[in-house]
């Protein structure tokens, strides 16, 4: 390892501008008679628009346009679309209701957009956007995924009746019933896994601009996958053909999932661009408004058991789940509650049967997506609350009943669909024992005791697919889009180079990692390398960020081209030493012959590629190759993580002492960046755990966490400082060995705590997020 | 929000149903309240409103329902607060002798959205109370002998309602509940010397003023006056 190669603490190269306040956000962007666009948002949870008076706004200051679902139909754009199709048990397929990007005759949800309001200035929209008059006729509204069903819940979409969307199996149900009959202990769960509200810091803006002397667009966008982004709004909604369209995702201020999507403001503000005659428009969104559209994660309701031997040997799992997609199907909401979530009930355990039905139900509430984490949160958070509960009832030691049921052997197919490649569940089970001493925890336990607190600790044995990958697979399964990945390494005449990749950043530092990959691979030192990313017209395709991707799979990508560059290179460097190809070496940004001190630079290599004044016979002039990579299998990432909290129970608060965080993330880049990730996704699963939480009113669907007052998100006094540390076994399906570390923090916590808490409360009946007024009721229900 | 309360006031049943249909009554009853027309059943109103350093003017109507006098009827508002979103509601509001004074008990919902529920909803039932209890101390002291001008029997503010999700989680107390508990009572506390300062004053300034008797508007103006100031909750 070098000092800015692979393993290596490189300090973040993006981190200059974006702390010196030189970050370049989409509303940072200023183009030539930018105009403004305010969007105005229906008060209700569902009604019908009877009618839309534009007048008063139309002759307001400044005004230029009011456009409405009435002009989107008009001209032709298509509705927003789900990419990932889901069957139902029976075989029939999803039921997704239409999604114009403005409403058109209903709304369905609170923020629902019903017109948009284009003046010459920001202010001037606003002030307009209040003249415009919708009137209503409210109709009634559910929020809550388990009543959707019922026979009386209002109706959302004619084409989803009872709001069932799909009804989807996965497993042998008739085994794991048989399993259940026969067993020893059966353990069951209640569970709620809370919606929550994604928050990046950076809120979603679009500016979108049609040049009519070209007929081609641009499209500005916080985006975590413009090249998406454009596929759909091409091929689906229909604004421009592919050549036509260029979309944009410059500096993106944090995603969390909310920047997959492809939302109605973007499509809208693109169509109203050539609406108003080619001036571009603008939207940037409040945070108001961010509480109220960016897509939702999580709401599941959940019945769950785990059937075990007397001897505590698991034997079957079962889970029934119904999933809140929301007012509408967003771009991978389907994928979400499925195959991200079904897949991984396995955990890191041998369970011979399992089975789970996941029904996915309209809500008049905001739709829901793929949050950090996205299906596999909710997935560990029933296996391993039961696998704790379990080994309580059995008065078993929960980390042995886990030891004695984990995994040893690779690969090993699980009863759902994936196959583990790699891992050491032993291995992060000891490591943080140790780092937590678990030996010492019965004393410190006492101790706490006599100060009156109740002191617990908690288990959460977590592990996820990553890579979001082989596209023959994803594609089995009913994704729209492959998710291979592309790079492309261009060395300039004087042995700079510029990677262009598909994978997109927007916090992970991949202008850090990907340069050290490059550093590591050619020897050359990080200021000469750039890494390019985010622009349909420079990167040719790709598939974007999500999923713990970037490193498994676009990361693979950019060391097969590099394979190649390395290989022109080696061809040149032997004919200009003479010097047999097969002789050649690469080292430390030299090209050596082997057993002789002959040895050429990098940049003369890249020199004589570009003047070609003397190459190889045949060969091509330049140095720039491209590569597509298409992993064989998803990775694993798997961990342990260990929390012990103290909770008051004059007061219910809870206060994590400690956390242990030790993860498997196969070769890890720079360890800097890692264990910032692995930071970040600990407070996304405490935030999670114990205050973050969506409620609407259960009548009037209305939102009552819209802002920061009730929406509580987790600051750095609400967490302990972590104990991070790492076993590794290497992924064996990608070149550098890599499993994605960007989720498992808010994946493998909130378990982690909730079974902390119940632990020291001694009442297992506690729900997320586990606030101070529930705490203390479960402590004095106890 | 659900709202129930109970008043005694020092008059005879039919004086204190005919005070309640009296637009002057109920007009310098309502604080803030600038206009006031009725038409039939209905009524609209303007009420100038100041809640902290905000100062704005609503607008809202009510209709009367079920009347029954001089015994109940019911009242249903709306108030619009434009871009700070709506308030909708009703009440259910009846008489009852007691000796010389008429109890007077109603019992009242309000719907808030838009704007006002995603930020003000942890502020509307305080507010309401606060409404309701500076209304009936100024209707007291009107329809009763300014001398003997009664306390308010109490208003009872029914707060989950309002902030429950599907699954009982109430938002998250960052603080812990202890604090929040005692920052709750502190409210009350405040609100309470408040309500006795403006109670005071009002019957100075009352007790001057003998104006007749007259309408059962009163109750929607209240509803009304809920309504209104939860609309302003909303453009703070």
């Amino acid at each position: 390892m070098g000092l800015e190669g692979i393993g290596a603490r490189v300090v973040r190269k993006e981190d200059k501008r974006f702390i010196t306040g030189r970050g370049k956000y989409t509303d940072d962007i200023v183009l030539k008679d930018t105009t403004h666009g305010v969007f105005v948002r229906s008060p209700h949870a569902h009604a019908k628009i009877l009618s839309i008076d534009t007048a008063a706004a139309l002759a307001a200051p400044g005004v230029i346009a009011v456009l409405t679902g009435a002009d989107l139909a008009g001209d032709r754009i298509g509705g927003l679309i789900c990419g990932w199709m889901i069957h139902s048990r029976d075989g029939s397929p999803m039921k997704a209701g239409a999604h114009p990007a403005i409403a058109h005759d209903r709304v369905r949800h609170v923020g629902d957009q019903v017109a948009l309001v284009i003046a010459e200035t920001k202010a001037e929209a606003r002030d307009a956007a209040e003249l415009v008059e919708v009137e209503y006729e409210t109709l009634p509204a559910v929020v809550d995924p388990a009543h959707a069903m019922d026979a009386d819940a209002p109706q959302l979409h004619d084409v989803a009746p009872n709001n069932l969307i799909f009804d989807w199996v996965l497993g042998d149900e008739a085994a794991t019933d048989a399993a259940f009959a026969n067993a020893a202990h059966v353990v069951e769960l209640d569970i709620i896994n809370n919606r929550l509200s994604p928050n990046p810091m950076e809120p979603r803006s679009a500016i979108g601009y049609y040049d009519p002397s070209e007929e081609h667009y641009d499209l500005y966008t916080t985006s975590q996958n413009p090249h998406v982004a454009r596929l759909v709004l091409s091929a689906f909604i229909g604004i421009a053909p592919e050549h036509k369209l260029r979309v944009v995702a410059p500096d993106v201020g944090g995603g969390f999932g909310a920047k997959i999507y492809i939302y109605p403001e973007e499509t809208a503000c693109l169509w109203a661009s050539k609406r108003i005659g080619g001036r571009p428009v603008k939207w940037t969104s409040e945070r108001a408004e961010a509480f109220l559209t960016d897509c939702h994660g999580r709401d599941h309701v959940t019945k769950a058991k785990l059937a075990l031997a007397a001897d505590g040997t698991f034997l079957a799992l079962r889970s029934d789940t119904i999933a809140n997609i929301g007012a509408y199907m967003s771009t991978f909401s389907s994928a979400t509650p499925t195959y991200l979530h079904g897949t991984l009930l396995s955990g890191q355990y041998v369970i011979p049967a399992i089975f789970t039905n996941v029904k996915a139900v309209y809500t008049n509430t905001t739709p829901v997506d793929a949050y950090r984490g996205a299906g596999r949160p909710e997935a560990t958070f029933i296996v391993e609350r039961l696998v704790e509960t379990a080994a309580r009832q059995l008065g078993m030691d929960p980390a042995e009943l886990r030891r004695k049921n984990f995994i040893r052997s690779f690969p090993y197919q699980t009863p759902v669909i994936l196959t583990y490649d790699a891992g050491d569940f032993e291995g992060n089970l000891d490591k943080a024992l140790a780092a937590v001493d678990y030996a010492g925890f019965a004393a410190r336990k006492a101790e706490a005791k006599a100060r009156g607190k109740l002191r617990g600790i908690g288990f959460s044995s977590y592990i996820e697919a990553c890579g979001i990958a082989p596209s023959q697979a994803v594609g089995s399964l009913g994704s729209g889009v492959g998710l291979w990945e592309s790079a492309e390494v261009r060395v300039n005449p004087v042995g700079s180079v510029e990677i262009l990749t598909g994978s997109h950043s927007h916090g992970q530092g991949h202008e850090t990692t990907f340069a050290q990959l490059v550093n590591e691979r050619l020897g050359i030192g990080m200021e000469n390398i750039q890494i390019v990313h985010g622009d349909t017209d420079k990167v040719q395709f790709g598939m974007g960020t999500y999923g713990s991707r970037s490193g498994a799979v676009g990361m693979s990508a950019i060391v097969k081209a590099l394979d190649k560059v390395e290989a022109k290179a080696k061809k040149i460097a032997a004919h200009l030493m003479e010097a047999s190809e097969a002789d050649i070496v690469m080292e430390g940004g030299e090209l050596k012959v082997a057993g002789t001190d002959k040895k050429l630079p990098f940049f003369q290599v890249a020199l004589a590629a570009y003047t070609a004044h003397n190459l190889p016979a045949g060969m091509e002039p330049g140095l720039k190759e491209g590569a597509f990579y298409d992993p064989t299998n998803f990775t694993y990432p798997a961990g342990t993580y260990i929390c012990e909290v103290e909770v008051d129970p004059d007061t219910g608060k809870v206060e994590i002492v400690q956390f242990v965080a030790v993860d498997d993330f196969g070769r890890i880049i720079n360890p800097m960046i890692v264990e910032g990730q692995v930071h970040g996704g600990l407070a996304q699963g405490i935030g999670q755990a114990l205050m973050e939480g969506v409620s609407y009113d259960p009548q009037s669907g209305q939102l009552l966490t819209g802002s920061y007052m009730d929406y509580c998100m987790p600051r750095a006094d609400d967490v302990p400082s972590f104990k991070v540390d790492h076993v590794t076994t290497l992924c064996p399906g990608n070149p550098l060995g890599m499993k994605g570390c960007g989720e498992a923090g808010a994946i493998g916590s909130p378990p982690a705590v909730i079974n902390a808490i119940t632990d020291a409360i001694g009442n297992n009946n506690l729900s997320m997020p586990a606030t101070p007024a529930k705490v203390w009721a479960a402590v004095h229900a106890a | 929000m659900d709202m129930t309360g109970e008043y005694r006031i020092p008059a005879p049943r039919q004086a204190v149903w005919e005070a309640l249909n009296d637009p002057d009554v109920l007009k310098a009853c309502i604080p803030g309240c600038e206009s006031l027309e009725k038409s039939g059943d209905e009524m609209n109103a303007t009420v100038v409103a100041k809640i902290g350093p905000v100062k704005a003017k609503f607008s809202g109507k009510v209709r009367l329902e079920n009347l029954n006098p001089p015994t109940s009827y019911s009242i249903v508002g709306e108030g619009s607060g434009g871009v700070a979103g709506f308030a909708k509601g009703g009440a259910d509001v009846s008489l009852a002798d007691d000796g010389a004074d008429t109890i007077l008990s109603y019992t009242a919902k309000a719907q808030v959205g838009g704007k006002l529920a995603q930020l003000g909803s942890r502020l509307i039932d305080g507010t309401a109370k606060m409404m309701a209890d500076q209304f009936f101390s100024a209707f007291t002291a009107k329809v009763g002998a300014a001398a003997a001008a009664a306390a308010p029997a109490g208003v009872v503010a029914d707060a989950p309602v309002a902030t429950g999700a599907y699954d009982g989680t109430a938002p998250a107390d960052r603080d812990g509940g202890a604090v929040a508990v005692k920052e709750d009572a502190l409210d009350r506390v405040v609100h309470a010397a408040e309500a006795a300062e403006r109670e005071a004053e009002k019957r100075v300034e009352t007790a001057a003023i003998k104006s007749g008797p007259s309408g059962p508007m009163l109750w929607g103006l209240v509803a009304l006056a809920v309504l209104v100031v939860i609309l302003i909750i909303g453009a703070l």
